[in-house]
């Protein structure tokens, strides 16, 4: 079953080489682009005049430590992203005049885990990408003040990636347990 | 209020720094804002957050689907039950399968519940911080109305764990509709005794109208939703949108602002409590009938006697016989459960009465609640939003094919609010703070989660 | 020194009676400092509303700043970002005082046991009063808020700080 809605198309007609991967599995359309062409795909999202997502939802991060990035059995695949492949930055955006999402993916390699920065694009991406600094490790490149949000100075690591135990403790004050 | 909560500095340029919380008591203990100030002005403020984040992320990543329901309980603590059917939601969207009719009334009254108990803590909190005390002390008691009504259904009044993948715990108890039908009567009086001690209120009005102003723009850039965003006359409401459960069935409106203040933020709200009582009273209405109540032959049987004759075979005999429940068990008999949960044996754990008198029930009933074993979703990813009391309550879930989700995540509606708030800050008083941060609606769980 | 004087030079009975006398002001007039953070919070909201009404026992007053109380409650999940605050707050309460451990997250920790958060507020300060439950029902709070006004009774009175 090819995805075909309105926005998917347009993506895959204006941004042939960097669409790596569409699909709607459970109607949620996605679309894998390359992070080169995140932040053209992102303005171009929002201010087409046929799309206008003009809101940014939810900016997240999925660490697919020693595995290939899976996200649906029905994956349309359009070309093939770098080696050594370890986090995706998923997107979800709204377009109030179309009323529909979108769901935008980067792949982030392990070895230089940077994406652009949209915040020039939308103003929430601040805090958001914040938190995935502080909770993946993944940097973003134009980010005006990009620290640790929910955690404190002083913490070591990225919790939410795979390999931090969910007990290791790193107390500020207390018995070190 | 100098000593935890307030360092009070000097820089040369003669603006003042000041650090608000985390222990000011308008702070709800869990904010810290640093302000720049000159004279009574704020020049900037920087939010910082985090003080309670408490792993809620990685703690779904290492537990079955079903347990993670406790923990979504304490992400929005004012509206527990939207955080779970947000997340059943999600989840069921991954499995690809549907609740029953009256689960999905069931969910409709109990999140609109939700939504008025959040509502209600968020206007008796932020008066209170005007010094409005009796307005605090009344929405406590119509608040303490509804949480009966909530531990009716849940048996519990906060942390209620009510949502399961593919149904709710229990069916609605007997005589819930009267109960519901008297406790939102005495709430719309106590709303009635609030629009009369607030709304005309000149000290009230004074400190919210004009104050904490957000235009629609700044608005949809920080990706604000909920009431904050509709009292800036952005009509975006997830139940209207996308309509998810029943709402598309019943008729109610979504009251909108205009200005972008905190005043038309109360109002908002305000009207949206009796928005939600409407939409409770149809859906009552509504409701497809619960469990006929047949006549079984002899004593409902005891847990223990029934398992004694599944263990002797004699299960064809149990097959119409009443299950005797203790009272936390309630609502989970055989009649009640086919009503309110998908029939996929993957999914939802058998009715008592299988469970204990046959082998089958419990053998399913063991592999859904064995460590992987469970419910095992195909590979794949899935975004749900529902609307919760702050705006859109999101839940991205990947699954990657074991019992154990791959990752959860929650869009919280009060992030993007918090992160717009230095901009309706700066400019302002000192005093504007604890209105405008009062309007937020800031919950410590959602937020940093 | 005028009591402390009349305290040596009079006999047994005068200095129990004196004691008697203090802790039952002492327990009947508790200006507590609500640490509030989580969702144990909705319950002692409700608590302290006109519902359950803690003002009966002669807890109704919070008091925001720590100079001025004497129960400091611990009221929701300590994540170790908050701890350095809350050792503070305690720090600068004046003695005589007391800390109650409200929900199951200040007494252990909880089912959060995790990263983020401290298991146990006990690991940090001391603890006079667990009141466990996730979170606790209002009947629970007032059980535990009179086993404190039992303990503040029959503790020793300091009435100078060190005599
Ligand atoms: S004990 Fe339970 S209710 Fe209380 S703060 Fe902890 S998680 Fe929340």
């Amino acid at each position: 079953m090819a995805p075909d809605s309105l926005t998917l198309r347009k993506l895959k007609e204006r941004f042939p080489g960097s669409v790596l991967a569409v699909h709607s599995y459970r109607g949620d359309d996605t679309a894998v682009v390359k992070g080169e062409d995140l932040v053209s795909v992102a303005r171009f999202l929002k201010e087409d005049p046929e799309l206008q997502y003009n809101f940014l939802m939810d900016l997240t991060a999925v660490d697919y430590l020693g595995q290939e990035p899976f996200d649906s059995p029905q994956r349309v695949v359009l070309g093939s992203a770098q080696e050594g492949i370890r986090f995706e930055v998923v997107y979800h955006f709204y377009s109030l005049p179309l009323n529909q999402r979108v769901r935008i993916k980067v792949p982030v390699p392990e070895s230089d885990p940077t994406v652009d920065s949209v915040t020039g694009l939308w103003a929430g991406a601040n805090w958001f990408e914040r938190e995935v600094w502080d909770m993946f490790g993944i940097r973003f490149k134009g980010h005006p003040d990009l620290r640790r949000i929910l955690l404190y100075d002083g913490f070591e690591g990225h919790p939410l990636q795979k390999d931090y135990p969910l007990r290791k403790r790193q107390p500020r004050i207390g018995p070190q347990v | 209020m100098m000593d935890t909560q307030a360092e009070v500095g000097r820089t040369h340029d003669e603006t003042m720094t000041l650090r608000m919380g985390p222990a000011h008591p308008a702070m709800h203990g869990i904010i810290q804002i640093d302000l720049r100030l000159e004279g009574e002005v704020v020049v900037r403020a920087d939010v910082e957050i985090g003080y309670l984040h408490r792993a809620f992320e990685k703690h779904c990543e290492n537990v079955s689907y079903n347990k993670c329901f406790p923990w979504t309980d304490r992400l929005n603590y004012v509206s527990p039950l939207i955080n779970n059917f947000g997340y059943a939601m999600a989840v069921e969207k991954l499995l690809g399968i549907e609740v029953t009719e009256r689960c999905k009334y069931i969910r409709t009254i109990m999140s609109e519940i939700s939504r008025i108990t959040d509502h209600m803590t968020n206007i008796g909190t932020s008066a209170m911080e005007l010094g409005a005390m009796s307005v605090f002390l009344y929405l406590m008691k119509a608040r303490e109305y509804l949480w009966e009504l909530i531990e009716a259904v849940t048996g519990a009044r906060v942390t209620i764990c009510y949502g399961r993948v593919g149904g709710v715990k229990a069916d609605f108890p007997d005589g819930l509709k009267e109960q519901t039908r008297g406790a939102l009567r005495e709430c719309r009086s106590v709303l009635r005794e609030i629009h009369s001690l607030l709304t005309k209120n000149r000290i009230f009005m004074d400190r919210m109208v004009n104050v904490g102003v957000i235009s629609q723009e700044d608005a949809i850039s920080y990706g604000i939703t909920g009431p904050f965003l509709r009292s800036t006359g952005v009509p975006y409401d997830v139940r209207k949108a996308q309509p998810y459960m029943v709402y598309d069935r019943l008729d109610w409106d979504v009251p909108l602002g205009s200005n972008g203040e905190n005043y038309d933020r109360y109002l908002v709200r305000m009207e949206e409590m009796e928005q939600s009582m409407r939409i409770i009273e149809q859906a009552l209405e509504q409701m497809p009938p619960g469990p006929y109540q047949v006549d079984i032959e002899g004593k409902p049987l005891e847990p223990p006697e029934m398992v004694d004759l599944g263990k002797l075979g004699k299960t064809r005999e149990l097959l119409g016989v009443k299950l005797d429940l203790s009272p936390n068990l309630r609502g989970m008999d055989r009649p009640h459960h086919q009503l309110v949960n998908v029939p996929d044996k993957k999914v939802v754990l058998p009715p008592k009465e299988l469970t204990y008198g046959n082998i089958e029930g419990l053998m399913q009933h063991f592999k859904l609640v064995m460590d992987e074993h469970g419910i095992r979703p195909p590979r794949g990813e899935a975004y749900q939003a529902v609307e919760g009391g702050n705006g859109e309550l999101g839940f991205y879930v990947v699954s990657d094919g074991t019992d154990i989700p791959y990752r959860v995540r929650c869009r919280p509606p009060c992030f993007p609010i918090m992160a717009a708030l230095p901009r309706m800050l700066e400019g302002g008083m000192v005093a504007d703070i604890v209105p405008t941060f009062g309007s937020v609606n800031m919950i410590g769980g959602e937020l940093d989660r | 020194m005028a009591v402390k004087a009349t305290v040596t030079f009079g006999n047994q009975f005068f200095t129990s009676r004196l004691e008697k006398v203090v802790g039952w002001a002492r327990k009947y007039s508790i200006f507590q400092y609500p640490f509030v953070t989580a969702c144990c919070g909705m319950e002692y909201m409700a608590v302290a509303a006109g519902h359950y009404d803690m003002d009966r026992f002669g807890a109704g007053l919070p008091r925001f700043s720590p100079r001025q109380s004497d129960v400091l409650f611990v009221v929701g999940t300590i994540s170790h970002k908050i701890a350095p605050v809350l050792k503070t707050t305690y720090d600068q309460m004046c003695e005589p005082k007391w800390v109650v451990a409200f929900g199951v997250c200040t007494c252990t920790g909880g089912f959060y046991d995790d990263y983020a958060t401290v298991m146990g507020i006990d690991t940090i300060i001391p603890v006079h009063l667990y009141i466990p439950g996730c979170p606790p029902r209002p009947e629970t709070v007032l059980d535990g808020l009179i086993k404190l006004q039992e303990r503040i009774q029959n503790e020793r009175q300091e009435l100078f700080h060190g005599s």
